[in-house]
């Protein structure tokens, strides 16, 4: 990818809310670790509790990124940091969840449920990302990532 | 400099001719606005398209391939070319600078010209093609897989993956049966550009049957331009040589066809002098060196005007050099087809501005190959790769060969004794050099930008060429400069068409390819079904 700050932010935007919502909402019915009995609706505010919190975590990461960025020569972002970058993120939400700063969760959720959901809504997105989004956003790789605006 | 006996093109071939046994000097072409009545006191059958593109190779083979995507028909465009496949020239120039079909060309796994999306990339293409890579050679399922898993960690610790040059050939051959290419074109040569003063544009061109050399015109509501590269261009000192002495055997330039220095290199053995630091120069060396590999007794003079010692620029702006290359991946850093570069030169009103920032990005530069790496230190360390750096005084026929008198920087001169002498400086892209495009220029109110090429807007649209509701757009080489960096590559001019496409929605004569159209067709090129 070559993205812009302005395409990064707006497909992180795009990738957690639309593609890590879509997953979401699927797979939690079928996450390992809640306790027995939890509703479902329980269930999904646990959930999307956790999702919101790799956005926001995710923007202040975009930011390290293009900062980072900024020292190769080509200005792009190696398909490998997409994968790479999973050990850093991961690593924040879970302080971020052990800290409870994350609303809606007070203690940490076993690890089995929270990073089953984390790696399956990495995969995908990183997945959608390197295929299916050039073909629906025929633009979007022409663009550093922006879907709107100039 | 340009070398006026040499031809490039395939098709009819040179496009610098200046006069003609039919075209002619007709009166009417010293108008610059035609009327409905000038066209048909030209005394040439008209016919008439909505959209006409001349050229025919990748440039407008792109731009047709997403024009067909944005709902348009073959009826709807037609393209005037001396070639049958898009590909021919590009094949042409691959061949003879040294890139045969199995051989990596220099782009990356997502440019690809039969595909704008991009996905699936050429690297998964060859993992899932066994026919393509049995064909190449390349058996095993360690080979199979290595594109793909070459993709996702590249560039880091591995060089950057590039398809095969009969992938492009084969890929595109798939797409020109897909679009039914053949009917799009008007097989010829276009002459001539005037507007049309009731809006829109006549182009005056030769049709390729060779029976009936008559004049046609075509009248067009906009005209899009890719025409490449107007012929070879020679080192001024090496043009002199060819044509003073008349010897054009000693003295070739990597484009044209020079198998004869490499079978007398191999028969005989002997010094070559190449000329040049791009990445036409290197795989001439890389050429020379396998066949020294193969027991040729040559020896390889490498002569440099700019040493790129090493790494050159500071903090945020620093490419990596070495052994008197720059290195990047691609002619320009990545970013250049869209992020942070395409950004900053879109920004940059001024032409000055947008030149010296393709100075700095672009320029000669070679990508790092761990197989030309290998063989360049084995040729250093064995004595038969050589390299040199200064200014070339002059070259003078040698009996046998040539003398070069090369001053280096501290001021000394010395002779250096070659048989051949192959020029990998480049291509001519000056437009006054094409005879198509110095008409645009003379009659067609097109203007020249910082870089000395066709001056276009942000989408691609000639300045000065408009013509009533009509426009007149120009993409590749022709038109560096402009807001596009590299726009003379694949990807380049598949970005360029996509703005022209853009634009041409804008005015409501394709439609705008959104989420969903573009799905529904990326859809149909899966299944090999006609847009
Ligand atoms: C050796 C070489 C290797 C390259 N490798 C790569 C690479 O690996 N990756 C990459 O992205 N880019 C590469 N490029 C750059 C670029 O992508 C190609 O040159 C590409 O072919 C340019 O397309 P084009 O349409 O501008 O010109 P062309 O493909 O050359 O097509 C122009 C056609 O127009 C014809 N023509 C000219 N005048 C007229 C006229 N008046 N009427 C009718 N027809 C006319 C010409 O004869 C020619 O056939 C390479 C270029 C060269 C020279």
């Amino acid at each position: 990818m070559i993205p812009t700050l302005r395409g990064r932010l707006q497909t992180r935007l795009f990738a957690v809310i639309v593609i890590g919502g879509v997953c979401t909402a699927l797979v939690t019915p079928l996450l390992p670790g809640f306790p027995p009995g939890t509703p479902v609706s329980e269930r999904y505010v646990d959930t999307f509790s956790v999702l919101a919190a790799v956005l926001v975590l995710g923007i202040f990461w975009e930011f390290v990124y293009h900062f980072l960025q900024q020292f190769r020569w080509e200005k792009d972002w190696p398909t490998l940091f997409g994968l790479l970058t999973f050990a850093n993120e991961v690593l924040l939400v879970w302080f971020a969840l052990r800290l409870g700063w994350v609303p809606n969760i007070e203690s940490l959720p076993p690890a089995r449920l929270w990073i089953t959901h984390f790696v399956i809504v990495w995969i995908v997105i990183f997945g959608f990302l390197n295929g299916p989004m050039k073909v629906v956003f025929i633009r979007w790789r022409f663009r550093g990532g922006r879907l709107v605006g100039p | 400099m340009t070398d006026h006996s040499a031809t490039i093109a395939p098709g009819r071939g040179d496009q610098r001719g200046h006069t003609d046994e039919s075209s002619g000097s007709h009166p009417v072409l010293s108008k610059d606005i035609w009327s409905d009545h000038d066209a048909r006191s030209f005394g040439a059958p008209v016919e008439s398209a909505p959209l006409v593109s001349i050229g025919g190779g990748m440039g407008s083979f792109a731009f047709t391939h997403i024009l067909r995507i944005a709902g348009l028909t073959a009826h709807d465009v037609r393209v005037i070319s001396d070639i049958d496949r898009p590909y021919e020239t590009y094949e042409l120039l691959c061949r003879n600078s040294q890139i045969p079909a199995y051989e990596r060309i220099r782009s990356d796994s997502g440019s690809m010209m039969d595909n704008i999306w991009g996905f699936p990339g050429y690297a998964l293409r060859e993992t899932f093609n066994r026919g393509l890579r049995r064909r190449a050679g390349l058996t095993g399922l360690g080979r199979a897989l290595a594109p793909s898993w070459n993709v996702l960690l590249e560039p880091i610790g591995v060089d950057y993956y590039t398809p095969m040059s009969s992938q492009v050939f084969e890929s595109c051959d798939r797409e020109m049966v897909r679009l039914n290419w053949p009917g799009h074109l008007l097989p010829g040569t276009a002459r001539n550009i005037r507007r049309r003063q009731e809006g829109g544009y006549f182009t005056v061109y030769l049709p390729r049957d060779r029976t009936r050399r008559q004049l046609r015109i075509v009248q067009s509501q906009h005209l899009h331009v890719s025409v490449g590269y107007p012929g070879l261009r020679f080192l001024p000192d090496l043009q002199r040589y060819r044509t003073e002495y008349g010897d054009s055997t000693s003295v070739v330039n990597a484009y044209e066809e020079h198998e004869h220095v490499y079978d007398q290199l191999r028969a005989r053995g002997g010094t070559v002098i190449v000329r040049g630091s791009g990445i036409v120069a290197i795989r001439i060396v890389q050429r020379l060196l396998d066949d020294r590999a193969a027991g040729a007794n040559l020896t390889i003079v490498h002569l440099f005007r700019n040493y790129v010692e090493n790494s050159q620029g500071s903090g945020f702006q620093r490419r990596r050099g070495r052994r008197g290359f720059a290195y990047q991946g691609f002619n320009y850093p990545k970013s250049g087809w869209g992020g942070q570069l395409f950004d900053q030169m879109m920004r940059t009103e001024s032409p000055e501005g947008r030149s010296a920032i393709i100075r700095r990005t672009g320029g000669t530069n070679i990508p790092h190959r761990r197989a030309w790496e290998k063989s360049l230190t084995a040729g250093l360390n064995g004595g038969w790769y050589r390299q040199l750096q200064g200014e070339v005084e002059s070259v003078v026929p040698g009996h046998p060969g040539t003398v070069s008198r090369v001053r280096s920087a501290n001021g000394s001169t010395q002779e250096v004794f070659a048989d051949f002498i192959i020029d990998g400086t480049g291509l001519e892209a000056d437009p006054r050099e094409h005879r198509l495009l110095a008409d645009l220029l003379d009659h067609g109110g097109a203007g020249i930008n910082g870089s000395g090429r066709l001056d276009v807007d942000r989408n691609f649209e000639v300045r000065g060429t408009r013509s009533g509701s009509g426009r007149l757009y120009a993409i590749g080489a022709a038109t560096l400069g402009g807001y596009v960096a590299p726009v003379d590559s694949f990807l380049g001019l598949q970005l360029a068409s996509l703005l022209v496409a853009d634009d041409l929605a804008r005015q409501g004569f394709c439609k705008r390819i959104g989420p969903i159209r573009s799905t529904r067709q990326w859809w149909r090129w899966a299944r090999n079904v006609a847009p």
